[in-house]
């Protein structure tokens, strides 16, 4: 088999960045990130790239390959055509650490300020019952394994369209399996709506595009998220009925949180 | 080298050194005792190689079998360790484990339901009922997910991407851990009253294994050095289905969940060898004709019950991977050197239901449609059931201070680990190791104070690599060791091998001691791949040298020269591995721990 081509961002945040370009023997089945440990382990030792389970579990290896965004352990070399150079970049939406490593800290930042899982306190356990037809939604949620694709995709974040917090959509998604828990109690539609700024998010579906676990983030999250926010805020009707049976907004336990501040810090784009 | 007069330091009441399943819920548990905890990781949080645990938790809930209990799964554990294991360790576990699984659904875990809508289980090797709390094929990822998400909630201070390269010791045992920033490369120091390791397994020393770049040994080299004991080294679990093709995937995990589902496993004449291999003490728990596992299989997917026995294929891992192994060497494999593994004649939507990262893994990295087609599969390097000897009650190691918990540690497994008692080992003994560790934080007054001579020391090592002007890459010896330890101390091993693996080490360590980083401090995983090669070369040292002691077959430990288990010498004696005053590794064996009254009758006499 020929060689591929390989053209890799090297630099970090204090020095200019630069490509470098490699040739790496192919086997069969080989994989981006394969191409990359054939780097480390014969001609660059120290470059810097996140891995961990190589098999789309643990979603570490986020990269944008030739300008699109790819787990790297599950993007073959074979659907490149190997006579032309495949460039590999770091994720734009995030601060450069180095080389392929970005600082993604302010996605777990994010994290900290959603309201967790909040069980009934008045049905003991043991009563807890539900149906896997009722939970095969929340379980689509949880299949998310952090890869931040969708975070790096978003454009709000990407282009820092906005001033205001925008949690993105992995958080969105993760906010979804939280209020669509058959037994969850609390309320997140007002951080929703100010904190999360899930206004922000004009349904152009580029992170259900990129989900490695091809969750339908836009489709099965973010809209009925969007739904249940313009039920509470914007539907006099569905407000006075919420008000009459004593579900509303202000329902549900709430912990202290940190509040959500703004967007990922400012990116020095990569050279192209 | 930066000096050390401005060395950034944490203080915690407890520390714990690794992130996955067991160091989250030490974490946890710490924490709920009142420690101030601070939480360390060499990767991001949520990353750990819990998240590739796949086919589920082991707990004896009775909710698919209302007859399961725990003596029955104590007795399991104890079976299918080959009675090597902590006796004390397999009751608690087997006790406390469903309410451990309990705790996740409380924090918000969504595992799969019974038709009545509680925690479904399903069956898998070794496990005498249907005993596994799963959600598809992704268990690993939900409770990682529930334990970081509850973590989070809890506030716990975590620090991620930080590598320990040594602990600090005193005279009252260990005081702390010094590291260095991933992102930065500057050193860091904690000091800490009680410290918690969970750092994972040793996979990595070999060439074919499930393992990622993490499973160095690094918690059990880092006890090692502060003179802990290691047990039960030379049992390496070799997960009987791995991916062997393509190339880039060999060794990566296929999991157990699709033998117990129903998958079948033919050799390249399409003869189901497992009737072959059955032990014959165990025979009779399994089914007798491909008619009986058919209609166990159909019974399970049907979920109704049924008076046929399993399959062979449900047989313990150990025996499996040598069957496959033995298949493949006899010249019955496949072109690419394993066995088929086959689940297609179920209904393809049961499959893509029941496994459906399984479905995703073989459809994108191998081309191949497990709905329709086999899977090929050979064994990989997957756990190590030895580790550091600890208290059962607490997961105290014998240097004071100092806990481990998880995969780190040893006792459970004896000298073969079911599947699916690796979660729920975690969770049990994790949470006993973090309540032991935040009680022994309360017992002192003032934060330990770190030794400044050590401290030097740490930070010397440290920089070394990056500051001899030439030497050998890191990933050249790497790969060295990964090809030798595969080659002389794998499945089946004999003395002449062992013999040369332990002269090869120490060549090994020879050429590790003037290694060259190459490159700067900032996020350079050569120069962190020093350290844990380090690490790698220690624990090898200890499987090899543990390995050559057991003049035996047991369990995942097959010699060739000792064929058969050999009661009147080695029942009972587990390996123990220390450091002499010397500095060299010293290799021993002790007696297992007294089994109660009620334990013994629990084993039927057996033992």
């Amino acid at each position: 088999m020929p060689d591929a081509h390989l053209r890799v961002f090297r630099g970090d945040s204090s020095t200019e960045g630069r490509f470098e370009e490699f040739d790496v023997p192919v086997e069969e089945g080989m994989v981006v990130l394969d191409a990359l440990h054939w780097i480390q382990g014969h001609a660059a030792p120290d470059l810097a790239v996140r891995w961990n389970c190589k098999a789309a579990k643990c979603g570490s290896c986020s990269a944008e390959v030739d300008g699109r965004p790819h787990l790297m352990c599950k993007t073959r070399l074979s659907d490149f055509d190997l006579e032309q150079t495949i460039t590999v970049e770091p994720m734009r939406a995030f601060p450069l650490i180095r080389d392929l490593v970005t600082d993604v800290s302010w996605n777990y930042e994010v994290n900290k300020t959603i309201q967790p899982f909040t069980p009934p306190t008045d049905v003991p356990q043991e009563d807890w019952r539900w149906q896997q037809e009722d939970i095969e939604r929340v379980q689509e949620y949880r299949k998310c394994i952090e890869c931040f694709l969708c975070q790096d995709v978003c454009h709000v974040l990407r282009n820092h369209e906005t001033e205001r917090p925008f949690m993105g959509p992995r958080y969105l998604v993760r906010a979804a399996g939280l209020e669509m828990h058959p037994i969850d109690q609390a309320d997140r539609r007002e951080y929703l709506k100010d904190s999360g700024g899930i206004g922000f998010c004009n349904i152009t579906k580029c992170c259900t595009e990129v989900c490695p676990e091809h969750i339908k983030i836009t489709d099965n999250a973010i809209i009925p998220l969007k739904e249940r926010v313009a039920d509470a805020y914007y539907d006099p009707i569905g407000w006075a009925w919420r008000k009459l049976r004593g579900g509303d907004a202000e329902s549900g336990a709430r912990a202290e949180l940190p509040v959500l501040q703004g967007n990922p810090p400012q990116t020095d784009e990569a050279p192209d | 080298m930066p000096d050390l007069t401005n060395l950034e330091t944490h203080a915690h009441d407890v520390l714990v050194i690794g992130a996955g399943g067991a160091g989250l819920r030490a974490a946890i548990e710490a924490k709920a005792f009142g420690a101030d905890v601070g939480l360390v990781c060499k990767s991001l949080l949520g990353k750990a190689h819990t998240v590739m645990a796949e086919g589920g938790v082991a707990a004896a809930l009775g909710h698919v079998a209302p007859e399961d209990t725990w003596q029955v799964h104590f007795r399991d554990t104890m079976v299918g360790g080959k009675y090597l294991g902590n006796p004390r360790m397999a009751e608690l576990h087997a006790k406390e484990a469903p309410d451990r699984v309990r705790e996740l659904e409380a924090w918000g875990a969504v595992f799969d339901r019974t038709p009545d809508g509680r925690i479904l289980q399903r069956p898998f090797g070794g496990h005498s009922y249907s005993r596994l709390a799963h959600v598809g094929d992704r268990t690993g990822l939900e409770m990682i997910r529930t334990l970081q998400d509850r973590a989070v909630a809890l506030g716990i201070q975590v620090y991620m991407e930080c590598t320990i390269t040594q602990l600090i010791s005193g005279a009252d045992g260990v005081r702390g851990g010094f590291g260095y920033w991933r992102t930065t490369g500057r050193p860091v120091a904690f000091a800490a009253k009680a410290i918690v390791l969970a750092t994972g397994g040793t996979g990595r020393a070999y060439e074919v294994t499930s393992n990622s770049w993490e499973y160095s040994g690094d918690g059990q080299a880092l006890a090692y050095e502060a003179g802990a004991e290691l047990i039960d080294m030379e049992f390496v679990q070799f997960h009987p289905t791995g991916m062997v093709w393509p190339p880039g995937v060999r060794g990566l995990l296929v999991t157990e969940a699709v033998r117990g589902e129903g998958g079948i496993l033919r050799n390249a004449k399409g003869e189901r060898f497992m009737w072959k291999y059955l032990p014959d003490e165990r025979r009779a728990e399994y089914a007798e004709t491909d008619e009986e596992a058919a209609r166990w299989v159909t019974a399970l997917s049907q979920g109704h019950e049924t008076d046929a026995r399993r399959p062979p294929e449900l047989s313990t891992r150990d025996n499996v991977a040598r069957a496959i192994y033995t298949e493949v060497k006899e010249g019955r494999g496949t072109q690419h050197g394993g066995v088929f593994l086959d689940i297609s004649y179920l209904p393809a939507e049961t499959v893509r239901r029941k496994l459906p990262s399984m479905y995703e893994q073989f459809k994108e990295l191998a081309d191949v449609d497990i709905t329709r087609g086999p899977m090929e599969v050979g064994p990989t390097t997957h756990y190590a059931m030895g580790g550091i000897r600890v208290g059962a009650e607490t997961g105290a190691t014998t240097v004071p201070g100092l806990f481990a918990a998880g995969e780190v540690a040893a006792g459970l497994h004896g000298a073969n680990r079911l599947g699916g008692n690796s979660l729920s080992d975690l969770l049990v003994f994790g949470a006993r190791a973090g309540a032991a560790a935040a009680r022994q934080a309360s017992s002192k007054d003032a934060q330990p104070y770190l030794d400044p001579v050590q401290l030097q020391g740490a930070n010397g090592a440290l920089a070394a690599p990056l500051e001899r002007p030439e030497g050998e890459d890191p990933y050249a010896i790497q790969r060295d060791l990964q090809e030798m330890m595969q080659r002389l101390v794998g499945i089946f091993r004999v003395e002449a091998d062992l013999d040369e693996a332990i002269r090869q080490l120490a060549e090994l360590r020879r050429r590790w001691q003037v290694v060259k980083a190459t490159g700067g401090r900032a996020y350079n995983p050569g120069w962190n791949l020093v350290f844990e090669l380090g690490n790698s070369l220690t624990v090898s040292e200890a499987i090899a040298r543990s390995a050559r002691q057991r003049t035996e077959s047991r369990g995942a430990h097959s010699r060739l020269d000792y064929p058969a288990s050999d009661d009147a010498t080695w029942n009972g004696l587990n390996s123990v591995v220390t450091r002499a005053a010397d500095g060299t590794m010293s290799v021993s064996a002790t007696p297992l721990p007294q089994m109660s009254d009620e334990l013994r009758s629990l084993l039927g006499g057996e033992h």
